[in-house]
């Protein structure tokens, strides 16, 4: 069972992120980065389906993605792939990229996050599964193989479920709770030096869109209570009161 | 003369409500052209009547094959009516399923594609609007001149409809593929002890929480109020509440009297749950945070130190 895995490396949302001066851009002071969130369980899914089937796990990244690529193959990636392009938050750029440069790569099975945490388009893993023409599955929270086949879970609104079996090779995209991601091991971090991350140079053009700007969202609803947990408790109580509720 | 096409869904045999508000943004931007819904099932015709009444256009796309949710299948149809009826936008719900078959139909049309947009402008090209990093910042985005552009739309931005009653064409078109994907069933929600929807007070908690043993203090809180406590998405992907707690569109809708948001961030995919309800505070330590945008009271800080104060001075007020 071969598997490819995307892996983004993403600006969490929760670090500062500000605009930049020029408008169209986020400040770089304050970001912290890490793997995307939904990619944290794409790959733990990856090594576990090799644990228990055999294979080779491989890892796709794309822009500046070393630190991201590097934890993957210490959780228990085999190699990874870099692919040094900027695909200016397109990502039809993206998905393309990642077709071209995977073209020579035997898989069975590509997994993938179900949205990035940064620009949230979960559109990466459709998009390639598209262009690649192979069946594929998005916001899968249970999956399990089959000969030939992969039987998958997938997540609807409300509560609701869908399963569905697809023919291998295919692409999937995971939620989030899907399995509980590993952490990296010491030994794994020095296992992770020896394995190959590879460059691969691709050109694939200009994309569809081009941003025009970025700003705050103009609705600040809230009326915040200020003061020290003593007042802030007081005014919360007071609110409760008024409202009969205590 | 611009062609708006949007994409009906259907869930549990009922016409989701993003179908109307696909057809309230393509009234909005069709100028002189027209707005016309696809719907796509075995028996769809009462679903079509419905739809006719926002539509310049209802085309009914009707075959055995199609009665359960297929993207290969589903994109398959559309792309034949496509290729005979040359839509200008296509517009589908930013749901499960829209978003799985929108990029499909936009690699086979060549087209653009923009997800989740709450805004869209077609006076001067193309440009439409979105939320990125979960509801922190907007992002306008030019989009290249296409013959076809596809986007997936928000749920709960466009609401304001038009009265038409449009025509309902049926499109002639079958499912000429065979999948490679085979639908088994659907899967109920899971139910639990407690029913969230009917609570009149939910503490919910979320990331902030920081670990599963911190649960108790929300449990706390909860038992001095008399209510329920939920969650958002990372505490029940951690396993630290059950899924039927769960708020937000991928689980429950709820509208209680108080809704005290904990360590919460905001994104939309939880707002969507919880927006409605009749008195929302929020305490989160980021002043970005999306949730004070939605909250009608926020306290920006710890919750760690808010909450032990509210819980002593509640056990006060209990005696």
């Amino acid at each position: 069972m071969n598997i490819i895995v995307l892996a983004k490396h993403a600006v969490d949302p929760e670090s500062e992120i500000r605009v930049a001066p020029d408008g169209k851009s986020i400040e770089e002071k304050g970001l912290v980065y890490d793997i995307n969130d939904w990619d944290r369980y794409a790959i733990e899914e990856a090594i576990r389906i090799k644990e228990n089937h055999g294979g080779e796990v491989v890892v796709v990244g794309v822009g500046y993605s070393d630190d991201t690529l590097r934890k993957c193959l210490a959780m228990g990636a085999d190699r990874a792939i870099k692919i040094p392009i900027d695909s200016k938050m397109d990502p039809y750029v993206t998905a393309l990229a990642i077709k071209e440069a995977i073209s020579s790569e035997n898989f069975d099975l590509i997994i993938a996050g179900l949205m990035s945490q940064d620009y949230n388009y979960a559109l990466i893993g459709s998009l390639l599964a598209s262009m690649l023409d192979l069946p594929y599955a998005t916001a899968v929270t249970s999956l399990k193989l089959e000969d030939g086949k992969i039987r998958v879970i997938r997540e609807l609104e409300g509560g609701y479920g869908e399963e569905n079996v697809l023919t291998l090779p295919a692409l999937i995209t995971v939620q989030s709770g899907i399995n509980e991601p590993r952490y990296v091991s010491i030994m794994g971090i020095k296992r992770a030096r020896k394995k190959e991350l590879k460059e691969i140079s691709v050109d694939v053009g200009e994309g569809w869109i081009e941003v025009d700007k970025i700003y705050t969202p103009p609705v600040r609803k809230a009326e915040i209570i200020t003061g020290d947990p003593e007042k802030v408790a007081e005014k919360i109580i007071q609110i409760l009161k008024d409202r009969g509720l205590i | 003369m611009m062609r708006v096409f949007a994409i009906a869904e259907i869930k549990e045999n009922t016409l989701d409500e993003s179908s109307f508000e696909l057809l309230n943004l393509a009234n909005c931007i069709k100028g002189d052209g027209t707005c016309e819904a696809v719907v796509i099932g075995k028996d769809v015709s009462e679903f079509a009547k419905e739809l006719a009444k926002g539509a310049d256009k209802v085309w009914k796309i009707e075959d055995d094959a199609l009665e359960n949710y297929n993207p290969e299948l589903y994109t398959d149809v559309l792309l034949q009516l496509f290729s005979k009826e040359k839509p200008d936008i296509v517009l589908l719900p930013n749901t499960s399923r829209g978003l799985e078959m929108a990029p499909k139909l936009a690699v086979e049309l060549n087209a653009p594609i923009v997800t989740d947009i709450v805004n869209l402008d077609v006076s001067n090209g193309v440009k439409a609007t979105r939320y990125i990093f979960q509801g922190k910042l907007l992002v306008d985005v030019f989009v290249k001149k296409s013959e076809t552009y596809v986007f997936t739309v928000r749920q709960g931005v466009f609401k304001e409809g038009m009265e038409l009653s449009g025509e309902i064409i049926n499109a002639g078109v079958k499912p000429k593929i065979t999948p490679r994907r085979e639908f088994v069933r659907i899967i109920e929600p899971e139910v639990g002890e407690v029913d969230i929807t009917q609570a009149d007070i939910i503490v919910s908690v979320g990331r902030g929480i920081e670990d599963e043993s911190n649960i108790e203090l929300a449990e706390e809180l909860t038992k001095l109020l008399g209510g329920v406590v939920a969650g958002s998405r990372p505490v029940i992907d951690s396993g630290w509440l059950p899924k039927d707690r769960q708020v937000g569109i991928s689980g429950k809708t709820v509208k209680p009297k108080l809704y005290l948001a904990l360590g919460i961030s905001g994104a939309f995919q939880h707002v969507m749950g919880m927006k409605d309800s009749e008195l929302i505070i929020a305490v989160n330590k980021d002043p970005e945070a999306p949730i004070f945008g939605v909250a009608h009271y926020g306290v920006v800080g710890d919750l760690f130190d808010i909450v032990p104060v509210l819980i002593e001075k509640l056990k006060k007020i209990k005696g």
